[in-house]
């Protein structure tokens, strides 16, 4: 027990002082929230410039109809304008009449214009023709869109469980898609390091020399579980620095795009028009302190550390009989890649169901339950699923570090060719 | 007092007979030479001396008792020929964590680490990394960790391979002044001029067997052929006599291969015969170099080994 303390410690402490572990850890969430930060900027400031089109509208159909309302496009009327002399009259774009039978329209620009650019000045064109028809009818607008707002939200639907509590199915889908996601992400990540280091200590030929002192199946468990220790480390510094760091970059948000949100936020009318969705949000977050978070992060945290458990081992086993050669180590890692691509496509799959047949074997089997679970975890699934599928993956870890410590008790201390997965199962039922 | 004893081992392979009954006895305090062609099945039983390996029937002594390998690796040293260190560690730390796994207290490796270092004069590598060794300075660190706690049994698997004369023999008087220190030492190599230096004991194996067990003196004398080399200052041409024939005819030294039932005295007698005046008169003993080649090429398929 104590060598494999000295073990753990060693792939912690080595790991942690690295280089490259300070640089992934401090360097991706300082990069994911500048990248979430600069595309919010972006977003915002790409919008701010409004365009000048000018129409041609000889019949005078659109003149009263089309108004100036958004910033974005300013549509001006002017018989004087063609295709020759936009540009020189500071028009960004001309629109004209092209095919009138087909009620086509042509937007005539220096450059290429942008797809929303079209699409809104389609609608613009569309809507109008609505709003003369209505006309036509004698319908009056303004008397129809109070209708379509008081009616919109009148009647409203919320899914409560036996428990009588409100069922959100977006929370539970960012929960599950989001904590099968970290799992999955995860386990590629510490796998391939726990595959790294046996490999390591094959090439350095060192394999031998530390089985003379310790057995080798403590040697490939001190490995998985300081590797694992490393693992949790960096997931709890990322947890802990994205926070941070969110909540600075709001802090840090140039002060015009701050003001532009507030301008939103007190504006009575947007207020209003979105009443009823602040209603919805506020829902969202009574939904969202209503779950059961103890259980969620507890199941988190055990199918992290189980799925680990159960697939690192397994790469260390891969990476006890392969060599120098990383393509080798390829071939052999793919079987033990499908199982979790499967339950990542299990789980983003039957996201919306999280009740039906897929969901429940893929939650119950070892092979995808760490990320199957977590996509069922929200939605409070019978304890009987939780403890079968815990109870099973139990069982599956220790079954996987048995049979790849057989591997690896051989792999480790081969040289020269590389072992293939029928010689692996041959080595595994050797005394 | 034997510290280690061999009983019968056997180890069986998919294809092949690693080690297929053997047995044989090492002394306390004996250098013991374990010689084999390569694929003879030295390493396999050097892993099932350490504990790497169970043997399929069979059983290993150590000490008088049953071998434990969880306990008693404490007390053997391994340098295995497939030898290596974390590139990445530091020189101190890698050699207080091989220490640590051997059992030693943090305190007890340093002070011992470091009476190690200024005996090799390496007190400067405590912070560089093995990377920035070269193959004999990484060679150094490594016997150093095998020794470092105290181990009653050192096995050292072609120890000078890489080394130049300087370093190799500083480890030869190591070696030697551990054995008289009272630690018995297995060293397996296939460089018989270093064997015959260093070893009293050794053991052939070949293809899993052993086909020769005995000191140096005991191989030598078994397989010794009656030759004597004669010195004298000057020697006539016509050399003729049933007692002896001439293998190597030089201007002052002969080389004789004495006919059954001659005694040395019966040619000397026909030297002083002739009134030749004998300088020199010794038996020829063959190297174990030439034992080697004659017992391994002997057998069938046996793989060529490299003379030296």
């Amino acid at each position: 027990m104590n060598k494999i303390w000295l073990i753990i410690k060693r792939e912690y402490v080595t790991r942690v002082r690295n280089k490259t572990f300070l640089l992934s850890t401090f360097l991706l969430p300082i990069m994911i929230v500048l990248f979430i930060a600069g595309s919010i900027f972006l977003s915002v400031k790409s919008e701010e410039k409004s365009k000048r089109i000018a129409f041609a509208d000889p019949s005078e159909f659109f003149k009263p109809l089309l108004k100036n309302d958004s910033s974005k496009l300013n549509f001006v009327f002017d018989i004087t304008i063609d295709t020759v002399n936009y540009t020189q009259k500071g028009f960004d774009g001309f629109v004209y009449l092209d095919d009138s039978a087909n009620h086509h329209y042509v937007l005539r620009t220096p450059k290429a214009a942008s797809m929303s650019t079209i699409n809104s000045i389609e609608n613009k064109l569309n809507e109008a023709y609505q709003n003369y028809q209505l006309q036509q009818s004698g319908i009056d607008k303004a008397y129809l869109d109070s209708i379509r707002k008081a009616s919109s939200r009148y009647f409203s639907v919320d899914n409560k469980g036996d428990d009588d509590k409100i069922v959100n199915a977006g929370v539970n889908y960012a929960v599950g898609f989001g904590s099968g996601i970290l799992i999955y992400i995860t386990m590629f990540i510490f796998g391939a390091m726990v595959m790294r280091g046996v490999m390591e200590e094959k090439t350095n030929r060192i394999a031998e020399v530390m089985v003379s002192s310790v057995k080798p199946f403590q040697l490939m468990l001190g490995k998985i579980l300081g590797i694992g220790a490393v693992g949790l480390t960096q997931l709890l510094l990322w947890i802990i620095l994205m926070s941070a760091l969110s909540l600075a970059a709001t802090a840090f948000l140039p002060s015009d795009i701050m003001s532009q949100v507030q301008e939103i936020q007190s504006n009575p009318a947007i207020v209003n028009n979105n009443a009823a969705q602040f209603n919805e949000a506020a829902k969202l977050m009574a939904n969202v302190s209503s779950l059961n978070w103890p259980l969620i992060i507890g199941c988190f945290i055990f199918y992290f550390i189980g799925g680990y458990l159960f697939y690192s081992s397994l790469f260390a086993a891969v990476g006890s009989v392969v060599n120098e050669d990383p393509q080798e180590a390829q071939s052999l890692m793919l079987p033990i890649m499908m199982p979790i691509i499967f339950g990542f496509i299990i789980l983003s799959s039957n996201l919306n169901t999280p009740d039906n047949d897929a969901m429940f074997w893929g939650s119950i089997i070892p092979f995808t339950s760490p990320i199957v679970m977590m996509g069922r975890i929200s939605t409070s699934p019978p304890w009987w699923h939780l403890a079968l599928s815990m109870a099973l993956l139990i069982g599956g870890f220790l079954f996987t570090t048995w049979m790849a410590g057989k591997i690896y008790r051989t792999g480790i201390l081969m040289y020269g060719k590389k072992a293939s997965w029928k010689e692996m199962l041959k080595w595994t039922f050797r005394k | 007092m034997n510290i280690l004893e061999l009983q019968n081992l056997k180890k069986y392979f998919a294809t092949q007979k690693a080690v297929d009954d053997i047995s044989f006895n090492i002394a306390q305090g004996d250098i013991f030479g374990l010689l084999g062609p390569n694929g003879a099945g030295k390493t396999t039983l050097l892993r099932m001396i350490t504990g790497i390996f169970y043997p399929d029937s069979g059983q290993v002594i150590f000490n008088g008792r049953k071998f434990d390998p969880i306990n008693d690796t404490a007390y053997i040293g391994y340098m295995p020929e497939e030898r290596g260190l974390y590139k990445k560690m530091k020189i101190g730390e890698q050699a207080v964590y091989l220490a640590q796994l051997k059992g030693l207290s943090k305190a007890d490796a340093m002070t011992k680490i470091k009476a190690w270092f200024v005996k090799f004069e390496m007190e400067s590598w405590w912070n560089k990394k093995v990377e920035d060794l070269s193959k004999g300075m990484s060679q150094k660190l490594q016997f150093v960790t095998t020794v470092l706690h105290e181990p009653r049994l050192i096995i050292l698997d072609e120890p000078f391979s890489g080394l130049d004369p300087v370093n190799a023999n500083l480890i030869k008087d190591e070696i030697f002044s551990l054995a008289q220190k009272g630690s018995t030492i297995i060293f397996s190599t296939h460089r018989m001029e270093q064997v015959e230096e260093i070893c009293n004991h050794i053991v052939l194996v070949n293809k899993g067997k052993k086909i020769l067990d005995g000191t140096v003196k005991e191989v030598k004398n078994e397989f010794k052929e009656n030759i004597y080399r004669i010195g004298a200052a000057i020697l006539p041409e016509d050399l003729q006599n049933p007692a002896f024939e001439v293998i190597k005819h030089k201007p002052d030294e002969l080389l004789l291969k004495l006919a059954t039932g001659t005694k040395t005295n019966d040619v000397l007698q026909y030297f002083i015969s002739k009134d030749i005046t004998v300088n020199t008169f010794s038996e020829v003993f063959p190297s174990l170099n030439e034992i080697f080649i004659k017992l391994v090429e002997g057998t069938k398929n046996a793989r060529q080994f490299q003379q030296i």
